[in-house]
C-alpha cells in the first residue's frame, strides 16, 4: 500500500483511500469541508508530482504545475509526501459592496475582489467568512458587462452563512473568495443554437448570467428562460427579465408557479414541466439546468430523451453547496471539551 | 492483415456517435429503463460506451468474469433473457439508424450474443 507523509509523520493508506481520509483516520487535522472536490478547502501540495489527474481537475494550470491537488479526490498510486496548501494559493480577498433584498428570503450581495477575477458567467465561488465558515454561491454577474461580483443568497432555516448575510454582514467587511469553479457556463461558438434555461429558486442567478452573456455575445438562436417558484414573490428579477426580452427579440422569459391557482401572467406548474412541455424537440439545443437537485436530475433525463445530446446539457444541482459548517479544529475542541 | 470491425466502423468516433442514440433508446424502453436509471447520467453514459466499445470489437479490458461481476447485482434484481433480447434489439436498431453495413452489424450482433451467458450469470 502507498504511504502518505505529512508533517514528518508517515501513514499507510488503505486500498482506494483518499489522502484526506488517510490523514483523518490517523488523527491529523487538515482543513477540509465538502469532501466532494467542490470547496477546495482540502487543497494540498506535493513536491513529488505524480498526482492522479482526477485530483487536479478544475485547478488552475499554475497550481497544477506546482503540484497542488485536492486531497479528498486523491487516491495515491505510490508513496506521496504532502503539505497543506498555503491559504494565499487558494483564497483572495474581496470587500462587500452592498446587500439588498430581491425577495423576502433572497438577497443580492455585491462583492468587489482585490484583484479582478477571470471567470465565465454561470460559474460559482466559495465564500469564506473570517471565522472560516465557507459556502458556495453561483455568480449572477457577467465578466464583460459587470465590474462587480454578484450573488443571490437564499435564507435557509438554520443556514449559518445565509442568516449571517441577511442579518449581520456589513458593507465594507471582507470575505475570502475561492474560484471560479464549475462547468455550467456559456461558451461562444454555434451562435445559431437554441438555448433552453431552466432554474428554480436562486438557480436563476447563473442562468441570468448565462443568458446575458450569450445575448451580449451576439447569440442568434432562441434563448428561452424558465424560472420556477412556489410563490409569486420567489420569482424575483421579473421586471428586468421582461426588459431584457424587449431588448432582445430572441430572448423569452417565463415565470412558473407550482402553487395553486397562479395569478394571470404566470405559467402554472413546475419550471421543468412547463419548459419541456413547450419545447418538445430539443435536438441540437443547448440546455442549462440549475437549482433544486431532484428537478435538475429529472430535467436532465427528460431533456436528453427529448433529443438534446448529453454533452449539450449543462447541469448545476445546488446540492454540493452545503459545506461542512465548521473547521475541523473547532469540531475537535468541542469533542475535547 | 484485414482491419478489425472496430477500425472499419471508425473506432472511438463510432462509439461516440452511437452512445447517445443507444442510451436514449434503452432509457425510453420501460421494460428495461429501470436498470439504467442512474441519477449520474454521465457515469452511466461512460458504461454504455464501455459496452459499445466491447461489442464493436474494440480495445477493452473486460473478461467474461468481469461481465459476470458487472451484472451480478442486476441479475439478483431480476435481469433475464427477455431484458437481454431488448438490449440486443436496441443495439440492432442503433446500428441500422447509423447506417452500419449489414455484414458488420451482423458481426457486432454475434459478439453481443456471445456474452449472453456471462451477462445473465448462467
Ligand atoms: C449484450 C451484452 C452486454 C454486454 C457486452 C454488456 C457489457 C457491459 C459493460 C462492459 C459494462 C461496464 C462495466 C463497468 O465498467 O462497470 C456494463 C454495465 C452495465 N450493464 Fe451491461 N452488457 C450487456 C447487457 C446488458 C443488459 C441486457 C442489461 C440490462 C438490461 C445491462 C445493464 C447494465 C448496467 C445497468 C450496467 C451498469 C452497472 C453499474 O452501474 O455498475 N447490460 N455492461
Amino acid at each position: 500500500m502507498p504511504s502518505v507523509e505529512f508533517s514528518n509523520r508517515v501513514y499507510e493508506a488503505e486500498p482506494s483511500e483518499s489522502v484526506l481520509d488517510t490523514l483523518l483516520r490517523n488523527g491529523e487535522n487538515p482543513s477540509y469541508s465538502c469532501r466532494k472536490g467542490t470547496c477546495f478547502n482540502c487543497m494540498m501540495r506535493t513536491p513529488d508530482g505524480g498526482v492522479p489527474e482526477k485530483a487536479q481537475a478544475g485547478l488552475r494550470e499554475t497550481l497544477r504545475v506546482e503540484g497542488y491537488f485536492l486531497s479528498c479526490l486523491c487516491v495515491p498510486e505510490g508513496d506521496i509526501r504532502v503539505v497543506q496548501a498555503e491559504d494565499a494559493a487558494i483564497y483572495q480577498r474581496a470587500v462587500i459592496q452592498s446587500r439588498e433584498l430581491l425577495a423576502p428570503d433572497i438577497c443580492r450581495v455585491i462583492l468587489e475582489p482585490a484583484t479582478p477575477l477571470y471567470y465565465h458567467a454561470g460559474q460559482f465561488l466559495n465564500l469564506r467568512r473570517s471565522d472560516g465558515l465557507c459556502r458556495s454561491y453561483s455568480l449572477a454577474s457577467v465578466p464583460n458587462l459587470d465590474r462587480y461580483l454578484e450573488f443571490h443568497i437564499k435564507r435557509l432555516p438554520g443556514g449559518q452563512m445565509s442568516n449571517w448575510a441577511f442579518n449581520e454582514m456589513k458593507v465594507g467587511e471582507n470575505v475570502d473568495i475561492q474560484g471560479p469553479n464549475g462547468a455550467c457556463f456559456y461558451l461562444p461558438g454555434k451562435p445559431e443554437q437554441n438555448l433552453l434555461l431552466i432554474g428554480s429558486g436562486t438557480g436563476l442567478a447563473p442562468l441570468v448570467a448565462i443568458a446575458r452573456d450569450a445575448l451580449n455575445d451576439g447569440h442568434s438562436g432562441q434563448v428561452r428562460l424558465y424560472h420556477g417558484s412556489r410563490e409569486p414573490a420567489g420569482l424575483y428579477h421579473r421586471d428586468s427579465l421582461f426588459d431584457l426580452a424587449q431588448t432582445y427579440p430572441n430572448f423569452s422569459y417565463t415565470g412558473c408557479l407550482s402553487g395553486e391557482n397562479p395569478p394571470l401572467g404566470y405559467a402554472s406548474g413546475r419550471a421543468d414541466d412547463v419548459a419541456l412541455g413547450e419545447n418538445k424537440d430539443l435536438k441540437d439545443w443547448r440546455v442549462y439546468l440549475c437549482g433544486n437537485p431532484p428537478m435538475v436530475h429529472a430535467a436532465k433525463k427528460r431533456a436528453f430523451l427529448a433529443g438534446a445530446d448529453i454533452e449539450d446539457i449543462h447541469a448545476d444541482p445546488f446540492e454540493l453547496k452545503e459545506l461542512r459548517a465548521e473547521q475541523r479544529s473547532a469540531e475537535r475542541q468541542k469533542s475535547v471539551a | 492483415m484485414t482491419e478489425s470491425i472496430y477500425q472499419q466502423i471508425g473506432g472511438e468516433a463510432a462509439v461516440n456517435a452511437a452512445v447517445d442514440v443507444f442510451y436514449r433508446k434503452v432509457l425510453s424502453d420501460d421494460s428495461i429503463s429501470g436498470f439504467f436509471d442512474d441519477t449520474d447520467m454521465d457515469a452511466q453514459r461512460e458504461k454504455q460506451k464501455a459496452f459499445l466499445t466491447m461489442v464493436f470489437g474494440g480495445p477493452n479490458e473486460y473478461s467474461g468474469k468481469d461481465l459476470r461481476t458487472a451484472h451480478a447485482k442486476l441479475v439478483a434484481d431480476g435481469l433475464n433473457g427477455s431484458h437481454f433480447d431488448a438490449v440486443a434489439g436496441h443495439l440492432q436498431a442503433t446500428l441500422s439508424e447509423l447506417g452500419v453495413p449489414e455484414n458488420i452489424a451482423g458481426e457486432i450482433m454475434s459478439i453481443a450474443a456471445s456474452t449472453k451467458g456471462d451477462v445473465l450469470n448462467q
